[in-house]
């Protein structure tokens, strides 16, 4: 696109001052630097808004905090669950962490449609922003907001006395992990909203969906004790994946990590493709 | 009105044949318009005109099913992130960020607009400077009020210098004073960056007071177009050659879009379906 200057002023008003930059557009970035430049600026505004109010990163530890502290502890002591040796306190805490990172993405992509009928959604939409650009921002932000609440168990299952790894790499991939998991499940929601276009309706799909991803996966117990249809649910389900991952890097259990990546990252490419795809339709 | 007509320079604007319907609903049905460069251009008409959807395919919101839509000679369906790149689109609901603060609100679009980093802090003082908001920069925008909000994505909508800036019903739900207020930044903004604005408002006593040029809408389709005064005087003059006395005061925008939504009404006269329609309508917007 040529770079000409927008048209030139026709009179000076003495009311706006100093607006030379408002005169001349932007130049446009390169395609292949697109797509990081707007992951970059979704991921900051989320951090931003983080900032601004911490009270939801507060009231959602609750919830994992009395797993941990409740279940944590009495399963630990009557050892109902085999765990190959872990304390179950230790197995079941990279399970309540990617619970809590799943609740968060799952409720990103609920907020979406609320920034639709808001009409934010629609603003960025006119931007020169790709729909699919638009959908991996906003996925990469429910990352980085998921992060942060990981973050917050992690503190509290350490304090509880969870052994948990400090090794700086497996702590890199914990991030990685949660990251790509929440990619997926915010655009799982985003998808639902694509859908059934309206926010009541996804509301109570988003809250029927996440018990049974929960339990249906290997986050509180292995799964080989599953009885053989929960199994085949467990294996497609990726949060078992993002577990099996955590549970790998965090405390060191027997774990597939590559295999998880492997999941997690198709998961989360077909997450983001279905989710742009339908975009459209909450645009109208 | 005097213009330059400079053929090789495309219109702001043009609009020929465009439909959009939302199933029976013929939000918009068959649409021309054009739009100057560097005019304020008004559209006008009442809820439910297809005001809002006309605007959605201008912008690339909605897809352009029939007809065609150009800005700067750009087509609508076509290259929507060259177009894209030459608007600021303000839509009809408040949609400033709550949970941000009124730069960051502003912050945001520069880089959706890959404005570069050395520059953008500067761009984005400018624009809300332009706005008047430069003291309540560093505020949550929910602490504001809605013409604070209104003024806010006015700078939203500035920061990437677009040269075409659509705005739809920026005055609704707005006190008289914020609405002033709101124009008054417009204009001011207009003036001092040349840019052409495209607004759309179903008060038309401001359409008269701050559009260079109007299109009155009914039923999806412009029904009548010319400068205010123009449309003024035209149904003046008509109505005195039907044997109004001279001293008659002349007719008010609202006088004019009066006689043509009635003579819109007869070329179309109401079958069930469009008293149907007309009731969802009436029940949708309220
Ligand atoms: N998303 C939609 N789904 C169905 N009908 C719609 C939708 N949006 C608008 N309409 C209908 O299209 C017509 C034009 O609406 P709109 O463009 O919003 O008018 P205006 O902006 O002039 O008030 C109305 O009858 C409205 O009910
Ligand atoms: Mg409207």
């Amino acid at each position: 696109m040529s770079e000409a200057p927008a048209v030139l002023p026709t009179a000076s008003a003495e009311r706006v001052e100093g607006i030379d930059l408002l005169l001349r557009p932007p130049r446009p970035r390169a395609g292949w630097r697109l797509l990081p430049a707007r992951v970059g600026a979704m991921c900051t505004v989320e951090l931003q808004k983080l900032r601004h109010d911490r009270t939801e990163v507060y009231t959602r530890a609750i919830q994992p905090a009395l797993w941990l502290l409740i279940f944590g502890q009495t399963f630990t002591r009557i050892r109902a669950i085999p765990t190959g040796g872990i304390p179950y306190i230790d197995y079941m805490a990279p399970g309540i962490i990617a619970q809590s990172a799943m609740f968060i993405a799952i409720f990103y992509g609920i907020q979406i449609i609320w920034e639709r009928d808001a009409g934010i959604l629609n603003k960025l939409l006119v931007t020169p922003t790709p729909r699919s650009a638009l959908i991996t921002g906003k996925a990469f932000a429910a990352g980085v907001k998921s992060l942060i609440q990981a973050l917050v168990v992690v503190v509290i299952a350490a304090l509880l006395g969870v052994a948990l790894t400090w090794n700086p790499l497996k702590l890199l991939g914990v991030l990685g992990t949660v990251v790509l998991g929440s990619v997926f499940f915010s655009c799982l929601s985003m998808t639902i909203a694509g859908i059934v276009i309206s926010r009541d309706r996804l509301m109570g799909i988003g809250q029927a969906i996440t018990m049974p991803l929960f339990f249906g996966s290997n986050a509180l117990y292995p799964i080989s004790v599953m009885p053989g249809w929960l199994q085949a649910v467990s294996k497609v389900n990726p949060l078992s994946y993002e577990v099996d991952a955590l549970r790998g890097l965090l405390i060191g259990a027997h774990a597939h990590v590559a295999l998880d990546f492997a999941v997690l990252l198709v998961a989360a490419l077909l997450g983001i493709t279905a989710a742009s795809s339908l975009l459209g339709r909450l645009a109208r | 009105m005097t213009r330059d007509i400079d053929a090789a320079e495309p219109e702001a604007v043009t609009c020929t044949g465009l439909a959009y319907f939302f199933g029976e609903t013929k939000a918009v049905d068959g649409l021309d318009l054009s739009v100057h460069r560097g005019e304020v251009f008004g559209l006008l008409g009442p809820n439910g005109a297809g005001k809002t959807t006309a605007i959605r395919c201008i912008t690339t919101l909605l897809p352009v099913p029939a007809g065609m839509v150009r800005v700067f000679g750009s087509d609508a369906a076509k290259d929507r992130m060259g177009v894209r790149r030459l608007l600021g689109y303000v839509p009809q609901q408040l949609s400033a960020d709550a949970g941000l603060t009124g730069r960051e609100n502003v912050t945001l679009f520069a880089r959706v607009f890959d404005v570069s980093r050395r520059e953008r802090a500067e761009r984005v003082g400018q624009a809300l400077a332009a706005v008047d908001l430069t003291d309540a920069a560093d505020r949550l925008a929910k602490t504001y009020s809605g013409g604070m909000i209104r003024r806010l994505e006015l700078a939203q909508a500035l920061v990437s210098a677009p040269r075409l800036l659509i705005l739809d019903e920026p005055t609704i739900g707005l006190d008289p004073i914020a609405r002033t207020g709101v124009w008054e930044h417009i204009n001011a903004v207009r003036a001092a960056t040349g840019m052409t604005v495209l607004v759309t408002t179903h008060y038309m006593d401001e359409a008269d007071q701050y559009c260079d040029r109007v299109g009155l809408m009914h039923r999806g389709r412009v029904r009548a177009l010319g400068t205010p005064t123009e449309l003024r005087q035209g149904l003046g003059e008509r109505r005195r050659a039907e044997g109004a006395p001279a001293s008659a005061p002349l007719p008010t925008l609202e006088d004019v879009f009066r006689d043509v939504a009635g003579s819109g009404l007869d070329d179309k006269s109401g079958d069930f379906r469009d008293v149907r329609s007309t009731r969802r309508t009436a029940n949708r917007v309220g």
